[in-house]
């Protein structure tokens, strides 16, 4: 690994930045013709991310059914290709997987609130009544956003000044405190798909829907909270609370604003890419899906009949920008654009560095400590193992003793690149959660298989309306086979205990050591201090290539 | 730790109940409908069914149906060791024909409904209802 020998001599300071700055201006990054009468600015999925990080986007995201080779399907070069983007650029580093480790040494970190709030101060000198809107996935993720129950990203994401917000992992804080939350939000908090659990009302504490009357339009804006979330996270954490996508009453909405005079329709969506694709095609007269949930980032907006999908990235990495012109209740034109926050060529907006500063310094000693080094890069994003999900795995196997180790396939967590430290924010960054408890058990091999078909289905069925969003869930200490082409139950083969390289056995008992278990009481150490524990005896961190997993049919 | 096997079903990120394949709608599922339409052709049009796509909680998912005109609908849970769920009949004064109700599946499965429209023709909707724990959302 030559790169990081040459990081290890050269460090991370002004080296990167002056690399930064030589490619790329503020004002090149910032450039835009500002075009119509609406500005909307989306950031999505920051998941407590405040400060500046390196995030690598996935090499492998294999789309099905439809969406088999279509965005964000496709990764790495094909993606450079498809969208013009030259080997070695700023746009290659940013947006697409290859040659991380060394683009990450020239380019620098990534994201940071106070580069963001930079960007979105700029944005409003231009257009001062633009729409600020926020997906979700903001207040988790993080050291200090779980020991302040989200209260760093309610304080900090309150300085940008959003218009409204939409949910998802917040609802792991617990219903009481997102209630508590809410009830004092300066901006809408919205969800058409957040029901009554008992009545199977609408919420009242998330209306479906916003007006805001900008540049002499009248805009509605409706929300559209993840639909998964009692399957995907513990439902007995907001046990008062029902979901789905429920597109016909998102239809009855976009009829109802039309009819109130809505002029433009924006939906702000924590569906996912595929299932807002979905949507728009069931679901007519919305303008704009802003999309989260997937991670997704495109340079380009994806369009399904009269409706711009735009994909906006995660942990703060970017910032889209989208001009509408809206003449008599029409959308006649648009012009976008994905901002990568390259944090060594925006200036961080001093007011808000100082926001985040006042956030992290009671823990700023926790959050420093270094706890090891890393001699690889640890990332995550990807359908199957990252190099982080394989050491949280092995972590899990040697600290717990297991047979099989099971990490969730969630797609947030920043990258670190060789030569690094790995501080004990970094670990909180890959694991925090409400629900972290390690818990050790026993599982027969018959229902590993069930575990695995299970949440395959939950990425590979080929109708996007029966997807969860996240990744496959990652397996330490076993092998499998994968055809992502065949239907729940037959995708799954050649499952191998690697410590022996025998057959799994369906009619044995086998230790499994996992984490974020959706059931109530679990219990075990938390997964922090699991792979904290790991880490320190290792000292420096090599993760190898993981070739456990085969996948076929992609 | 110890787990039953109702909390083993239930770990996050990696559960699932145990059934893997949708259920077919059976024989006795075919003889229902029949008995209902006296083996009359099915619309696709004139009854809609609202149902999740997947069930937060597989012993109580909502539905609905709706069919205007209709003098009766017979909800079935294909995949159910007792397929009827319920038939619901309108009376002539009845304000709308539609009902809601929540049922209890027992794995992923099809739930049909069956309209008997105002002129005497019969509509049938279905939608399959995924039961699982799982996913670990992104």
């Amino acid at each position: 690994m030559a790169a990081s020998a040459l990081v290890g001599a050269s460090g991370f300071g002004n080296w990167s930045r002056l690399a930064a700055q030589q490619a790329l201006t503020q004002d090149q990054l910032l450039q835009f013709d500002t075009f119509g009468n609406v500005s909307l600015i989306h950031v999505t999925d920051i998941h407590a991310q405040l400060k500046p990080i390196y995030f690598r986007e996935p090499s492998v995201n294999i789309g099905v059914g439809d969406n088999r080779g279509a965005v964000p399907h496709v990764t790495g070069a094909d993606f450079r290709k498809l969208y013009g983007i030259d080997d070695g650029s700023p746009s290659h580093y940013a947006l697409s997987s290859g040659d991380f480790s060394s683009l990450a040494q020239a380019y620098g970190r990534v994201g940071g609130l106070d580069r963001v709030a930079t960007v979105v101060n700029a944005i409003r000198a231009d257009r001062p009544d633009a729409l600020l809107l926020d997906g979700g996935d903001t207040w988790h993720g993080s050291y200090t956003c779980y020991h302040t129950e989200g209260q760093d990203m309610v304080n900090a994401m309150n300085g940008l000044k959003p218009d409204a917000m939409t949910f998802h992992w917040e609802f792991t804080l617990g219903s009481d405190r997102v209630a508590e939350i809410v009830e004092g939000l300066p901006f809408a908090a919205l969800g058409q798909n957040i029901f009554d659990a008992e009545w199977d009302e609408p919420a009242e504490l998330f209306p479906p829907y916003q007006f805001f009357e900008r540049g002499g339009v009248k805009i509605a804006v409706i929300g559209q909270a993840f639909p998964y979330m009692p399957i995907a996270n513990p439902r007995w954490m907001f046990p008062e609370y029902s979901f789905g996508i429920r597109d016909e009453n998102m239809q009855a909405m976009v009829d109802e604003v039309r009819a109130q005079g809505a002029e433009c329709v924006v939906c702000l969506s924590h569906n996912g890419f595929d299932v807002d694709k979905k949507m728009a095609s069931v679901v007519t007269g919305i303008d704009v899906i802003l999309s989260g949930h997937t991670h997704d980032a495109l340079p380009e907006p994806v369009l399904v009949g009269e409706t711009i999908i735009v994909a906006s990235g995660s942990n703060g990495k970017f910032v889209s920008r989208v001009d509408l012109d809206i003449q008599n209740g029409r959308m006649m034109g648009f012009r976008h654009k994905l901002i990568p926050i390259f944090s060594d060529v925006i200036t961080p907006d001093a007011e808000m560095t100082a926001l985040i500063d006042e956030q992290r310094a009671p823990f700023k000693a926790d959050l420093e400590e270094v706890i090891g080094q890393t001699e690889s890069l640890l990332y995550r994003r990807g359908n199957f193992n990252g190099s982080w999900d394989d050491l949280i795995c092995d972590a899990l196997l040697s600290e717990r003793e297991a047979d099989i180790a099971l990490s969730p396939g969630v797609r947030w967590g920043p990258s670190l690149i060789p030569g690094q430290d790995i501080t004990r924010e970094d670990i909180w960054n890959v694991t925090s959660m409400t629900y972290g408890e390690a818990y050790r058990t026993e599982m027969t091999g018959e229902f590993l298989k069930v575990v695995l078909e299970d949440v395959a289905d939950n990425i590979f069925n080929p109708d996007p309306y029966y997807q969860q969003g996240g990744d496959m869930v990652r397996v330490g200490g076993l092998g499998y086979r994968i055809d992502v082409t065949k239907p729940q139950g037959e995708r799954i083969s050649e499952m191998t205990l690697l410590r022996n390289g025998e057959a799994i056995d369906p009619s044995k008992n086998y230790v499994v050591a996992g984490w974020a278990s959706v059931n109530e009481g679990t219990e075990g150490p938390q997964i922090w201090d699991v792979v904290e524990a790991h880490i320190k005896k290792l000292g420096t961190v090599t993760v190898n290539d993981n070739n456990s997993v085969t996948v076929v049919g992609a | 730790m110890e787990f039953t096997r109702r909390e083993t079903l239930a770990l996050g990120g990696a559960a699932a109940l145990t059934f893997l394949l949708p259920f077919r709608a059976n024989a006795a599922v075919e003889d229902l409908v029949n008995e209902f339409t006296g083996g009359a052709d099915l619309a696709d049009a004139g009854v809609e069914l609202t149902a999740p796509e997947i069930a937060e909680n597989g012993n109580t998912v909502p539905i609905e149906v709706s069919a205007p005109g209709a003098s009766a609908i017979m909800v079935l849970a294909a995949g159910n060791p007792t397929p009827p769920v319920a038939t619901f009949n309108f009376g002539p004064l009845a304000a709308s024909q539609a009902a809601s109700t929540r049922i209890r599946l027992a794995g992923t499965q099809d739930v049909i409904a069956i309209a008997k429209l105002a002129d005497g023709s019969f509509a049938r909707s279905a939608k399959t209802v995924k039961v699982t724990i799982g996913g670990c959302g992104g």
